[in-house]
């Protein structure tokens, strides 16, 4: 799921402090899980905010709402008759349902209220890791299951590096080492043998570095609804 | 009584609201000032409880759990703990005071340490002085009141 956390309450103040009437709206997939964008997090961001404003004099109202996924127009539809009453919309959604509102709002100011983080997986209770970093053209295959990419803090595809200590990574020592845990679990696969071979430069064009990417699937694409140019 | 604050004491019905209930029968003297609210467990606290209630200009809150490892539900005050904690980062960010909220630990047989705590408190919120947040007073009394009526009706819910 996308990871993201929230960003500092004076930093959202003063981005809607000259609107006069603000739609806090949260995301009920990924964000709330995460416990950075749901129901409850508006609720706890809307009072917080309102209190900010008002402790620097600014009339502002804030209102909340959260609806099912901000990243699909059809989920954003049950704004469109309230989105209107507003100046501006502080988005809890993920980088992708911020564009998603302000694609739809065309007249009205959207800003993040997340700052998001990462594709990642929840490693324990309260705690998120990053375990993806969306180039694609995925490797897992050919690394045991462990992604050099975003495990390894030089992105190596032929690791590890000097910089490997005692299964801990030279970036931080809080970090394990990706190559380490990529030879570890190669190690008891019994698929150590490939690890002899360089591996060639990976294909970056199928990443960010080509553009924004698309997905189409013409199969599912409905005639005269086909994808914006 | 308008300059006196209005402090919000959300207690454990296992401890604190026994507690309260123990330095009123025990003719304790205490400031007037706090409005119990009954909660089944502070791990029935949450966070937006806290700023719901500092959005409505009380000048402080209570939080009165059972002693740590004596919680009913096992755990329920170590959480609520972690919830204060996070509220008051919050009130930081906010730009009100986090002393304002402070989570206490009692067990049911401490009345005169109830009474202890609500003077501490109203100590405190005197020097911060009333909470910039603060409407008029009786909107005050009435907010406060409704959340009463809404947790009562809550817990009457819960009983059937």
């Amino acid at each position: 799921m996308i990871v993201a956390d929230r960003k500092k309450i004076p930093q959202i103040r003063d981005m809607v402090k000259n609107h006069r009437r603000v739609l806090l709206v949260g995301c009920g997939t990924c964000v709330t899980v995460c416990l950075a964008g749901g129901e409850r997090e508006v609720g706890i961001l809307g009072s917080a905010l309102r209190m900010a404003l008002r402790l620097q004099h600014h009339d502002v109202v804030v209102d909340e709402c959260t609806i099912e996924r901000q990243c699909e127009d059809a989920f954003i539809d049950i704004l469109a008759q309230r989105a209107p009453e507003y100046d501006a919309i502080c988005s809890l959604g993920c980088g992708a349902g911020v564009q998603a509102l302000a694609e739809r709002f065309s007249n009205i100011a959207v800003y993040p209220g997340l700052n998001t983080q990462f594709m990642g997986i929840l490693e324990s209770q309260g705690v998120w890791t990053e375990k993806c970093s969306g180039c694609g053209n995925c490797l897992l295959g050919e690394f045991a299951g462990i992604c050099p990419i975003t495990r390894c803090a030089k992105h190596l595809l032929n690791g590890p590096c000097g910089g490997s200590r005692g299964g801990k990574c030279e970036v931080n020592a809080n970090i394990d080492c990706g190559w380490q845990l990529i030879h570890d679990r190669a190690g008891k696969l019994g698929i150590l043998d490939p690890f002899e071979q360089i591996v060639p430069p990976h294909d970056w064009s199928t990443g960010l570095d080509g553009g924004p990417r698309k997905v189409v699937r013409e199969d599912q694409c409905i005639a005269g609804l086909g994808p914006k140019s | 009584m308008a300059d006196e604050p209005l402090i919000l004491a959300m207690c454990c019905h296992y401890c604190a609201y026994a507690a309260a209930d123990l330095a009123g029968s025990m003719r304790l003297q205490y400031p007037g000032n706090v409005r119990v609210l009954r909660l089944p467990c502070t791990g029935k606290l949450e966070v937006n409880y806290l700023m719901a209630a500092f959005e409505r200009g009380v000048d402080g809150v209570i939080v009165a759990g059972c002693l740590e490892g004596g919680c009913h539900f096992l755990e329920g005050n170590l959480r609520a703990r972690r919830r204060v904690e996070r509220a008051r980062k919050l009130l930081a960010e906010i730009g009100l005071e986090p002393e304002r909220l402070e989570m206490f630990n009692l067990s049911s047989a401490e009345g005169p340490r109830f009474a202890e705590i609500v003077t501490t408190m109203v100590e405190r919120l005197k020097r911060f002085g009333t909470s910039p947040l603060r409407p008029d007073p009786t909107r005050i009394e009435r907010g406060v009141q409704e959340m009463n009526q809404q947790a009562e009706a809550m817990l009457a819910g819960d009983k059937r």
